[in-house]
């Protein structure tokens, strides 16, 4: 039986989990109970959040645990909506604008910082490029603390500035961007400038038009980290006005002025952006996770 | 017209002509500075200066201040590195990492093998554990908060126990025995497995086939060999970044417990504890700074430990 010859083996090589013996059915039925628990596991808190959204007070808070509200409490939504107590709009809004400007900004100074670094030839592009990866040394969470100091000096606590400014040079970002240009054809750019292009034409007319799968991976990418992101705009959004929906859900997570059901409410409307994005992108998204994630 | 700039040697050589030369090394000039400089002064001046700012306020007492007059020297520094405050924030954040990165890693790479060996259903299945990154840690921590853990009834976790007759458990409030890290592991988990699952599996496609063909070949078994001495070696890389990533979030750990159980004694890591000391009723932004610095410093030194244990970047 010790045999390692492949005479033995009959057939061609099948590629792994292909058997059909007993134990390799035995294997099929295990991996799929553990797809089917662990999916269910990973949809309760989905459920939870639309369930609660939709109940009344009263169906949250019986004793009794019941798997759907009583009846489908739509009238919730405008419910939060035209509650004076809780800015949700605003909040909504705030984020809106910090995801989008956030974002836009961030991958329109990375992009070009990249390719400058990855193409134009100079006697500095070195430091420059040692500087950008020196920031990838530290700790992106305990520069809150120098940040906040110079923003509030700058005068921008509680404003859309401070938000979103002090987030737009990602040193990471740059650097992903030099070495995908780094590996753009050459043979492209070349053309262009054959046809008379300088840098900054070829840049907007031949190599972002290129690019457009690897942009929309890291815009998908960034825009999540900016919507979800916590600990910023909490130090930032001192007063209710400049509050982001992360901030504002956080505030009254712990507040008394608010029912159990409009605060799941505000919570499912805070994710159904990002759902969206994640059915119709998540092509992007995946190839942003990897992108970023093997390479940080 | 065409000569704006290309390679170092298209500029020497235009040289011997004058004037193109001359309009060529400035155009590139303006150009680099064009592409690079907004970003590079941005850069200095939201990444730099602030550090450099927090490294001087750092010396001084600064409290309720970002000008402050009065020199402390290190004096910051041994109030923090002696501040059993500070110090428990580290044990804290020890004991999360010891339930945390072990547990990430295994079922991150357990999701990954299930979903690539599954044939039917396998986008639905990815979708799925990839989901939750859609989703904040706030969010996240309202819905286990308020509606799984909350300690009453109605909680999830509490109907669940007490179909098999177990009481209720106030889970983020009892200390001892320490329930509440279930909370707090269990929301990380549903939140970021899912993105460590994605580069496992992107980890998997990369390893050619012709090895699997090879083992089955040689008469390795299905299953556990394959895995030990083919797949699992060949995700070295992956490996190694999956736990670096994973221990590094876990020092900047804030959301889930600033929102899960706020700035508590017992469950406070290190931002959390700074984010009271600096920002809180008094801000002491010369401690502040000072805990910041020595935990940059810490997670720098780890990081690097661990790449050199690991043998990051080397050629596979």
């Amino acid at each position: 039986m010790a045999t390692t010859t492949p005479e033995r083996t009959t057939g061609t090589p099948r590629p792994i989990g292909h058997q059909t013996s007993p134990i390799g059915v035995a294997g099929a039925i295990a991996r799929w109970v553990a797809l089917t628990i662990g999916t269910l596991l990973f949809l309760v808190p989905f459920y939870l959040v639309v369930r609660n959204a939709l109940s009344s007070e009263a169906d949250i808070t019986a004793p009794e645990w019941t798997l759907f509200p009583s009846r489908l409490h739509w009238e919730n939504v405008g419910e939060l909506f035209s509650d004076q107590e809780v800015p949700m709009a605003r909040a909504l809004w705030n984020s809106a604008v910090v995801g989008v400007l956030g974002t836009t900004g961030q991958l329109l100074l990375a992009s070009m910082a990249g390719y400058g670094l990855a193409r134009i030839p100079h006697r500095h592009a070195n430091k420059v490029f040692y500087l950008i990866v020196a920031t990838l040394m530290i700790p992106s969470a305990v520069t809150f603390i120098p940040s906040f100091v110079l923003v509030s000096s700058l005068g921008w606590v509680s404003s859309l500035r401070g938000l979103i400014i002090p987030g737009l040079f990602s040193g990471f970002a740059a650097f992903l961007f030099r070495q995908y240009f780094l590996n753009f054809p050459r043979e492209l750019e070349e053309a262009a400038r054959v046809d008379g292009l300088g840098y900054w034409r070829t840049f907007w007319l031949i190599v972002v038009p290129n690019s457009l799968p690897f942009f929309a991976a890291l815009a998908a990418i960034t825009f999540i980290g900016n919507w979800n992101s916590f600990l910023w705009p909490l130090v930032i959004g001192q007063d209710s006005s400049s509050w982001t929906v992360q901030v504002a859900l956080s505030t009254f997570i712990t507040a008394q002025t608010i029912n159990i059901h409009e605060l799941f409410m505000a919570a499912a409307v805070s994710i159904l952006p990002l759902v969206l994005i994640f059915v119709f992108l998540q092509r992007y998204l995946v190839r942003g996770v990897t992108e970023t994630g093997i390479k940080g | 017209m065409s000569t704006v700039a290309e390679s170092s040697a298209a500029e020497s050589r235009a040289s011997a002509a004058g004037r193109p030369a001359r309009k060529g090394i400035r155009g590139t000039n303006l150009a680099f500075w064009i592409f690079v400089g907004p970003f590079t002064l941005g850069l200095l001046i939201f990444a730099y200066v602030p550090i450099v700012w927090s490294l001087f306020l750092s010396f001084f007492d600064a409290r309720n201040t970002v000008t402050p007059t009065d020199f402390v020297g290190l004096q910051n520094y041994v109030d923090m590195l002696t501040d059993p405050d500070f110090l428990s924030s580290m044990v804290t954040f020890t004991v999360f990492a010891i339930f945390i990165v072990p547990l990430t890693f295994a079922l991150s790479l357990a999701l990954a093998l299930l979903v690539n060996q599954v044939r039917v259903a396998r986008a639905f299945f990815r979708s799925v554990f990839f989901l939750p990154t859609a989703c904040s840690y706030v969010v996240a921590s309202l819905i286990w908060k308020l509606s799984i853990f909350n300690g009453v009834r109605f909680g999830l976790a509490n109907t669940v126990l007490g179909w098999f007759g177990i009481e209720n458990i106030a889970w983020l409030s009892t200390v001892d025995p320490p329930w509440y890290w279930i909370p707090l592991v269990t929301v990380r988990l549903w939140l970021q497995l899912g993105f460590y699952m994605i580069l496992f599996i992107a980890g998997l496609q990369r390893i050619p086939t012709e090895l699997y063909e090879a083992a089955y070949v040689d008469g390795a078994k299905p299953g556990w060999q394959i895995f030990r001495f083919i797949t699992f070696p060949q995700l070295r890389a992956t490996s190694v970044a999956v736990l670096i990533l994973n221990l590094i979030a876990a020092y900047q750990a804030f959301d889930e417990f600033y929102n899960l159980v706020g700035n508590v004694n017992y469950a406070r890591p290190p931002l959390v504890y700074l984010y009271g000391v600096s920002l809180g009723s008094i801000q002491d932004l010369g401690r502040g700074s000072a805990g910041a610095l020595i935990l940059a410093v810490i997670i720098m030194i780890v990081t690097l430990v661990q790449s050199r244990i690991f043998g990051f970047g080397k050629a596979e």
